[in-house]
């Protein structure tokens, strides 16, 4: 968990993701559509993998993967993502974070 | 026994009858075969038999005679006889009747669990697998119910919109427009479950609808632009909103696209086999069925995406708007269904020209 916690406080828009997976690679390209080039760390390539993948799901994100947390907060996963994109939400919540 | 055969059940009850009517007509006795006849009440047998002038008519005033005697025995033997002939053919009438409502009501059940396949579609889903997938067959059941009831749900917006109801009416028919729509995103992606590839082939609707087929459906931001024209005093901050909703719905669903052929890419990899690596097939397989399963969570947030653009649209514009958007989408959709039926019909025609066709 602590592992989870100072990833996603290490820079503003961090995903974590599988190698595996095709949706976590498409929310990484909807964020470099907008501007926002975020830190991508693969859970399945880590070692403590498991263990982040349980506290992933403890924080109450519905998918492992895609995480998205912007400014160290738990965003959601995929659907999640795409609902505040489509509401006009994401961008502004980006927008400290643009161009990192 | 056949239930089947009614008639030749009884047949075979008054076949018995006549058997124990030979054996009757052996002994002459007019007086006797009237009393027979007006037992059974079959003139048939009346009109069979002959009425043979015989000495015997001097027995009918005489006391009775040990010979009448047997006759009469034998006579109610033979009444016993045909009633319980006919409770047994009652009885087997009832039991027949019982089967064949219990029949109706499993092809009723069966119907429903889609084992059943409904012929108002060109769907050749069968005869790409040669397998009932029940999930399937009771999607397009469903699906063929939803299209009427959206044909039903658009009469009614066209009507309210004509004859000018009151907003309050309007809510409940926009309303029940958007549930409908949230309806259909539930029964594709209990089909999703059940074989996503029949799914995102677009199988299930019809011919002209394929052509613009995003993901196992239409592309939001296509709909935002056929509704948009249709709209009426759209204010500047509505067309601002609009715009905004467009493009995220156009961004999104270039990410989507993206990803899902990232997906095809890397199962074209998994599936590749070096033909000389055996023990590899089978591990490669597993890995591209993985893969096929990726695909579901592809189409769920395509069905997503289209709800949430419905949603957000419905936010934006005022209810009258929203029910003309409505209105709009749901004849579009209409049109291009009214197109295959006729595209089908030209195609049908050229195939096999009828005598109308020059």
């Amino acid at each position: 968990m602590e592992k989870v916690m100072r990833l996603a406080t290490e820079k503003g828009v961090v995903i974590f993701t599988k190698s595996s997976c095709c949706l976590c690679y498409a929310v990484n390209v909807l964020f470099q559509e907008i501007g926002v080039y975020p830190v991508v760390h693969e859970i399945d390539k880590d070692p403590d993998g498991k263990e982040m993948e349980k506290a992933i799901t403890k924080l109450g994100c519905n998918a492992p993967v895609p995480a998205v947390f912007i400014g160290g907060k738990l965003v959601g996963s995929t659907n999640e993502v795409m609902s505040l994109h489509l509401s006009g939400s994401l961008i502004p919540l980006l927008r400290p974070y643009t161009r990192m | 026994m056949d239930i089947f055969e009614p008639f030749h059940q009884l047949s075979m009850w008054e076949d018995s009858f006549k058997v124990d009517h030979s054996t009757l007509n052996s002994i002459a006795s007019p007086m006797l075969k009237m009393n027979i006849s007006s037992l059974e009440n079959k003139s048939e047998y009346i009109s069979h038999e002959s009425r043979e002038p015989s000495g015997d008519d001097q027995e009918t005033t005489e006391e009775p005679v040990p010979k009448v005697l047997r006759r009469q025995a034998q006579n109610r033997e033979a009444a016993r006889k045909c009633r319980l002939r006919k409770k047994a053919y009652v009885q087997q009438l009832e039991t027949s009747r019982l089967k064949l409502m219990q029949l109706e009501l499993e092809i009723e059940k069966t119907r429903k669990q889609g084992l059943y396949r409904s012929n108002s579609f060109d769907v050749s889903y069968m005869r790409s697998s040669g397998i009932i997938n029940s999930g399937i067959s009771l999607f397009e059941i469903e699906y063929g119910r939803w299209i009427e009831e959206q044909d039903r749900q658009n009469e009614e917006l066209r009507n309210a919109l004509q004859i000018n109801v009151s907003n309050l009416q309007l809510h409940l028919l926009v309303e029940s427009s958007l549930n409908q729509y949230s309806n259909l995103f539930r029964m594709k992606a209990e089909a999703a479950k059940a074989d996503v590839f029949y799914l995102i082939s677009g199988a299930w609707k019809s011919p002209v609808e394929r052509l613009f087929l995003w993901i196992g459906g239409s592309r939001p931001s296509q709909i935002l632009n056929i509704i948009v024209p249709k709209l009426e005093a759209l204010t500047d901050q509505q067309i601002a909103s609009i715009n905004n909703l467009r493009l995220s719905s156009q961004q999104a669903e270039d990410a989507l696209s993206i990803g899902l052929e990232k997906l095809q890419q890397s199962m074209i990899h998994n599936i590749q086999a070096d033909p000389l690596d055996f023990g590899n097939y089978g591990f490669q397989m597993a890995s591209a069925m993985d893969k096929g399963e990726a695909v579901e969570g592809f189409v769920i947030q395509a069905d997503h995406l289209r709800q949430q653009a419905l949603l957000y649209m419905s936010r934006i514009l005022t209810i009258g708007q929203s029910a003309r958007g409505l209105l709009a989408m749901g004849e579009y959709f209409q049109r291009l269904r009214t197109l295959s039926l006729l595209w089908t019909a030209h195609s049908c025609d050229q195939f096999y020209p009828t005598q109308h066709s020059n």
